[in-house]
């Protein structure tokens, strides 16, 4: 299955991304498309621009890593990843994960514990610009929960 | 033993740096171990590992738990948990 996994600072078009996916085969009945957007506030408070921070060299294999365990779970036919890095501003573009499958229920279920995953386990640190001053983004136990549903339902199943 | 260290996010800004090259005494052989040593080596160091079941590790660029032993690692990395997506 082929899988494009790209970490850069520049913008991305998901709509090429997932026309780049499908063109030319006639066996994908799905295809998901997920964009993260950088958001202006949060909890209330403005926020001017943030910034992310990675691990090169790890956060690729780790998120190859998983997009490897998307393909051993669900059936897939393609995926294509794609995390920026850098100063982004509200409206900015920051991840795009993209699924195609024959059918829409693995493309969903991929896309969801892929943006699960990268939310968790991918070596990445957002740091925000508040009006009080630059912070760094807590870990959310929502998203640690989001990511450890995977885990149970996989021991459920074995 | 000379070992790479990397750090990112706030565990780097505490540090006032992004990567250094240690050689930790015979001893040191787990990830806590290491943390509770770097811990010792001043003020910066104090503050960055002052809660360390917060910070998060990597081995040659795979996640470890504090208990993972050290032997063998090239590039050992700190950072806090991770905030991507």
């Amino acid at each position: 299955m082929p899988a494009t996994i790209r970490l850069q600072s520049a913008d991305f078009d998901a709509a090429a991304e997932a026309a780049l996916l499908t063109r030319g085969r006639t066996d994908i009945g799905a295809v998901v498309t997920f964009t993260g957007i950088c958001r202006g506030s949060e909890a209330g408070a403005p926020i001017a621009a943030m910034t992310l921070e990675h691990y090169p060299g790890m956060a690729e294999t780790e998120i190859a890593r998983h997009v490897e365990e998307a393909e051993a779970r669900w059936r897939l036919l393609g995926v294509t990843i794609i995390h920026r890095h850098g100063r982004l501003v509200p409206g900015d573009n920051i991840v795009l994960v993209v699924t195609a499958a024959p059918h829409r229920g693995d493309a969903f279920a991929a896309a969801e514990f892929l943006m699960d995953y990268l939310k968790t386990r991918a070596p990445f640190w957002k740091q925000e610009e508040r009006p009080d001053g630059t912070v760094w983004v807590d870990a959310k136990s929502a998203d640690d929960a989001a990511a450890d549903r995977w885990a149970k339902q996989r021991q459920a199943a074995e | 033993m000379s070992v790479k260290l990397l750090y990112f996010a706030w565990v780097r800004e505490r540090l006032g740096r992004g990567e250094e090259v240690v050689e930790p005494p015979a001893g040191v052989t787990t990830v806590a171990d290491l943390m509770a040593w770097l811990a010792g080596r001043g003020e910066e160091y104090a503050f960055a590992f002052e809660n360390p079941k917060v910070i998060r590790a990597a081995i040659n660029r795979t996640h470890v738990k504090a208990s993972a032993p050290i032997a063998g690692a090239k590039e050992v990395a700190f950072f806090p948990p991770m905030t991507g997506g």
